[in-house]
């Protein structure tokens, strides 16, 4: 039984890390409709970027904060360089300038920082803490915590604000948006500043567990994709259960099947539930009049 | 006009001749960018400046060395064209590199055809085995770091294990090498599991093994960020049975990455270079291992590391080589390569035969365990 437990355990943590990614896939995606491959070197330049301001001498604290306001910065970069001049291009097209983004942000790290793998210490120490037999990292719990108060925000933020509202009329018609007095580019770029910046929070807490280094972004990307997949894409309860479920899907399979097949397991789910309900757990359907 | 055209045209003699000048050219191919950057990078960092040295001192049997170095970024096609490119177009006398054991495997057909020596600095068996006339290699090999490690465990009485490895090249190549010999030290596999090498979680694995019934100690073969996490979920879970990580963990980064408390006790092999402070005076490699130190230290501002020492042994082999050859004809450097006898290396002491183009005995390896966050040479 304290296996079980454990498992679980096991799988919310690196669920809400997954989670973490797909929820600052979720704005940049309501916003404009693309889904931005360059999230996961958000979270990693989050990670890269604390770890040396700290290194260098500043507290934890204000290191972070560095870290988050110069990755919103690169990401509002990102919009204005690479996305806003290519405006007009398919999604596809879009989608493909992010991945190219990602290549850059990677190699460029490369240069700045350094190639080797980094981590700084956990906020809260490394004691593990006993839940009936089982243990978990109080990391996790921030990492938890973390995700958990992102969503709020981000729910408060698209249902409760009119920026939020103008962010989603934007996605669902960019022309009808301007015609009803929506500054669309003000809207783009503050889409990339918040997934940026969620991106580099999300690095911040989960670098104590899981580490950083210049070539960390990929995988999240990947995974945190999956967990919004599955969630549904665009919606932030989707990304949370998405990626709370991918987490603990893998840490099952490796625990009671065979930890060879921990991610074709998790893929293989993934599959099975895009077959039944293409739009994801909570994804808005979508219909095209014509 | 004229002037203008006379001094182009002596600037493309001097250009021209400025090179022939009868240097002798050696050639690397290494992945300085790419997944095996953290790799390559001291590897070509460590070439460039001992060639600098070399030269400094006056050359090789009076010549200057002429290095050519290619970043491959880890990829077997790139690294291909870039050996052929060595031999054909630069008609390099010798070759250093193939980073990653992908990329040498790649590149030895185009060396054994143009009969050129190379040195690979990979890890694989099969790199040497069987021997290829014109292929070398520095690094030591997975099976050797098992014997060390079973040697250790048989020493303290340990017969049953639990095995935890990473699925990328380097944990799979290592745990196959491991799970080959294993049977000779009479020690016995109960549980074997595998992580990938992204994960950032592996509690789910070792609580299976932790679990498993009569298990005394645990084996992780890997590379990367996988054994420092795989490290700190071991004292997460206080699973309190001695841990072995492999020799691809040996470095000061990784005490750091899993914390000095998570890393408390953790046994591995690892070379002289990596405890060149605590090694004692009258160690063969002292000096060897402390003046590269100093040297790379000075000359990068980073810290030494092991892949670099491998480069270091490989150039150093090949001008001890050319130096006793009096020659810089390929086939003769292969002889002497060959000849190599008791050369003191950072990694071992190499006395390479023709049935053995390594040269290297389990002596290469220090069994080594952390302790307060720094190393103890425990044998």
């Amino acid at each position: 039984m304290p296996e079980l437990l454990q498992f679980l355990l096991s799988g919310i943590t690196v669920g809400a890390v997954y989670a973490l990614v797909a929820l600052g896939f979720t704005i940049i995606y309501n916003a404009s409709d693309v889904v931005n491959f360059a999230q996961g070197e958000f979270v990693m330049l989050g990670g890269m970027i604390t770890f040396f301001a700290h290194a260098a001498g500043l507290p934890l604290p204000l290191a972070a904060l560095i870290a988050i306001i110069a990755t919103a910065a690169i990401g509002v970069a990102l919009n204005k360089l690479a996305i806003e001049p290519a405006r007009g291009a398919p999604v596809v097209s879009l989608i493909i300038i992010t991945i190219g983004a990602s290549i850059f942000i990677r190699g460029a790290t490369q240069l700045v920082f350094d190639k080797q793998l980094h981590r700084f210490p956990a906020f809260s120490g490394d004691q593990p803490i006993l839940i009936g037999g089982a243990t978990i990292l109080p990391q996790s719990l921030w990492v938890i915590a973390g995700a958990l108060a992102i969503f709020f925000c981000l729910r408060l933020f698209f249902t409760r604000t009119l920026i939020g509202r103008a962010v989603l009329a934007t996605a669902n018609n960019r022309i009808a948006a301007q015609l009803v007095g929506i500054n669309t580019n003000y809207v783009m770029t503050l889409s990339f500043a918040m997934s940026a910046a969620i991106g580099a929070l999300a690095g911040v807490l989960v670098t104590p567990i899981t580490l950083t280094g210049y070539d960390v972004g990929l995988a999240l990307a990947l995974k945190g994709f999956a967990a919004a997949m599955l969630g549904g894409m665009g919606n932030p309860k989707g990304a949370l259960v998405g990626g709370l479920l991918l987490g603990v899907l893998e840490a099952m399979t490796a625990g009671y099947i065979s930890s060879q097949y921990k991610d074709a397991a998790a893929f293989v789910v993934i599959l099975a539930v895009l077959f039944a309900m293409p739009q994801g757990l909570f994804g808005r359907k979508s219909t095209d009049r014509v | 006009m004229k002037f203008a055209f006379t001094t182009t045209a002596l600037a493309l003699v001097l250009g021209l001749a400025a090179p022939a000048l009868a240097d002798i050219k050696i050639g690397a191919t290494l992945s300085e960018t790419g997944p095996a950057a953290f790799l390559g990078d001291p590897e070509a960092k460590t070439l460039k400046m001992l060639v600098e040295e070399i030269n400094a001192a006056g050359g090789v049997n009076g010549e200057k060395i002429e290095l050519i170095v290619y970043d491959d970024g880890g990829d077997p096609n790139k690294a291909r064209t870039f050996a052929t490119r060595l031999v054909e177009d630069d008609e390099v006398v010798a070759v250093i590199g193939g980073t990653t054991t992908g990329t040498s495997m790649a590149i030895i057909p185009v060396f054994e055809d143009a009969e050129v020596p190379f040195i690979s600095l990979a890890g694989a068996i099969e790199i040497i085995d069987p021997v290829k006339p014109y292929t070398f290699k520095t690094p030591h090999t997975d099976r050797m770091a098992c014997a060390k490690i079973f040697e250790d465990m048989k020493k303290a009485g340990i017969t049953k294990i639990g095995v935890i490895s990473g699925s990328d090249g380097f944990g799979a190549s290592m745990r196959k090498q491991c799970l080959g010999i294993i049977g000779e030290y009479g020690i016995e596999v109960l549980a074997d599991e595998t992580y990938g090498p992204t994960d950032a979680d592996m509690t789910p694995q070792l609580t299976n093994i932790k679990g498993k019934e009569g298990i005394q100690a645990v084996l992780n073969p890997g590379f990367g960020q996988g054994p420092a996490i795989v490290t700190r979920n071991y004292a997460q879970l206080a699973v309190g049975l001695p841990l072995y990580q492999s020799h691809g963990v040996a470095s000061d980064g990784f005490i750091e990455l899993a914390g000095a408390e998570a890393a408390e006790g953790v046994r591995l092999p690892g070379t002289a270079l990596l405890v060149a402070e605590i090694l004692p005076e009258n160690d063969p490699q002292r000096a060897v291992v402390t003046a590269y130190k100093e040297a790379y230290e000075k000359a990068t501002g980073k810290p030494v590391s092991t892949f670099g020492g491998y480069a270091h042994d490989a150039l150093r082999i090949l001008v001890d080589a050319i130096t006793r050859a009096g020659s810089a004809e390929p086939s003769d450097i292969r002889g002497a390569i060959e000849a190599t006898k008791g050369f003191v290396g950072t990694t071992g002491i190499v006395t390479m035969t023709a049935e053995d183009h390594l040269g290297l005995d389990l002596s290469a390896f220090r069994m080594l365990e952390i302790e307060k966050g720094g190393w103890k040479i425990v044998e």
